[in-house]
């Protein structure tokens, strides 16, 4: 526990009882009233989460000579100011090394936001692949991070920092001033509900956090309950869901993978496109309350094919739901599976993602 | 009637060779939001300390042991569609299931209430 580090929020989570674990390397709450109150306040009201333990990266300079725009699989270039876009940082071997957002935030400026146990990592990974290691800077210490989900929050914004962030599209962003202090205001989120990321100086992010608490309509929310959210719209989790061993094409994320461009791991995954994978991610719902949890055993026809790496009971379905990798032929939707762990049996069907589809979004 | 406690946080409460058995509010607040309880089937015979049921919240999964031998004649129902009733009352409404034949002189290796208390003082 010595060498956890500790968000600017610390003493206000210990102020409202949190539950305190170490995630990421951080110690981090991870409920305060309860995991299922505080899912339900997300998708009924908004929920406001400390995510100051995510890394940021700025990058200065020309995006192609500079070397930024072959980095991921998507096009660095191709972003128009103010818009983001969700993506992959992959290895030689087309293996996941964090799957991250980049922020266009001007012509030759980019903010590049990671997961947070890989942030040293990708620091290095991504300074190595520029033309010149010093274009980027890891801003994450002087960076807070505080995320408003839950189909209230844009009201709540609206009426505290002006009307401004009513307009904000999906995956869109805007620079304004909070608090005297510059901040990006971003329509993106980790929940399927209409949502904010906030960034903000470090030094600024308890008063806000402070400020966002008055309003009754908003209630702090947990890791807890943020895993249960992502997990109802089918969203990985890097380290369980996706990490180096896995590529975008096995975890049916070949969406944000552009193969028209160059990246490292790109003939990884165009050899992998022609052989096929030999495990591909599967979505199941559990025919009971009962929650398929991390390495419990997935079977089909009593014989094992894959591995459960994301499961939990969703309060929204009222059953269990999981995610998980096996072979091709045992991912059609549709499929019978039982999930294994010791004594626990249960029996599900594999469907397609997001679980939940009545979330606030695209609102 | 007088509760006994096991050290695995069961509960049994007894009327004549009838016992009721729960988990305690202890186990429940530590287990957090409860989601799912595995109930045993009627007619199933334990012997104390045996895996009697199961019981899952949002964060673990863990089994409930048989506090006292003896033969389940009853489960609580309500607990299939409102398994948080073990969260709202782990010593009341929330008990899992009555088992029939049970010895009493099986309590002896069990704690009473005040036991139970220092116990959890020792965790």
């Amino acid at each position: 526990m010595e060498d956890l580090k500790a968000t600017p929020l610390r003493a206000r989570h210990e102020g409202l009882n949190a539950l305190m674990a170490p995630f990421g390397g951080w110690l981090m709450p991870i409920q305060y009233q309860g995991i299922i109150a505080e899912h339900k306040c997300c998708r009924e009201q908004a929920a406001l989460f400390d995510i100051c333990h995510m890394g940021e990266f700025l990058f200065k300079g020309d995006i192609e000579a500079g070397g930024l725009e072959d980095v991921f699989t998507f096009s660095v270039k191709g972003i128009p100011v103010g818009r983001s876009r969700y993506g992959f940082l992959l290895n030689r071997e087309g293996g996941v090394i964090d799957d991250l957002i980049v922020f266009r935030l001007a012509e030759d400026e980019a903010m590049i936001v990671v997961n947070a146990a890989t942030t040293p990592n990708d620091f290095a990974v991504i300074g190595s692949r520029l033309k010149n290691p010093a274009l980027l800077t890891d801003v994450s210490a002087a960076t807070g991070k505080l995320d408003l989900q839950g189909p209230l929050s844009r009201e709540v914004l609206v009426e505290l920092l002006g009307a401004g962030i009513g307009s904000i599209p999906f995956f869109k962003f805007i620079r304004t001033s909070i608090l005297g202090a510059d901040a990006i205001v971003s329509r993106t989120g980790y929940t399927g509900e209409l949502g904010y990321e906030i960034f903000l100086p470090a030094q600024k992010t308890a008063e806000l956090w402070d400020l966002l608490l008055k309003d009754p309509r908003v209630n702090p929310a947990g890791l807890g309950s943020r895993d249960l959210l992502r997990l109802e719209m089918g969203y990985s989790l890097y380290g369980n869901d996706i990490d180096e061993t896995i590529t975008p094409l096995a975890a049916g994320l070949a969406g944000f993978v552009n193969l028209e461009k160059d990246f490292v791991g790109k003939e990884a995954l165009l050899r992998e496109r022609q052989q096929g994978a030999q495990k591909v991610k599967v979505a199941f719902r559990v025919d009971s309350r009962r929650a398929p949890r991390h390495h419990y055993e997935i079977l089909r026809e009593g014989a094992p094919v894959g591995t459960v790496t994301s499961g939990a009971f969703s309060p929204m379905l009222c059953c269990g739901i999981g995610m998980g990798y096996v072979r091709p032929e045992a991912a059609e939707p549709g499929t019978r599976l039982v999930i294994r762990h010791e004594r626990v049996e249960m029996e599900a069907q594999v469907v397609e993602l997001p679980f939940y589809r009545g979330g606030s979004l695209r609102g | 009637m007088a509760k006994f406690f096991t050290k695995e946080h069961e509960w049994v409460e007894m009327d004549g060779a009838q016992a009721t058995v729960g988990i305690s509010g202890h186990a429940a607040h530590e287990l957090g939001d409860i989601t799912y309880v595995e109930l045993p089937k009627i007619g199933k015979s334990v012997k104390q300390f045996d895996t009697l049921a199961g019981i899952e919240s949002v964060k673990a999964a863990s089994d409930i042991y048989a506090p006292v031998s003896g033969k389940v004649v009853q489960v609580n129902e309500r607990l299939e569609d409102t398994p948080e009733l073990v969260n709202e009352s782990a010593e009341g409404e929330g008990w899992i299931c009555r088992l029939d034949g049970a010895d009493a002189a099986e309590l002896g290796g069990l704690m009473d209430a005040a036991a139970y208390a220092q116990y959890l003082k020792g965790l």
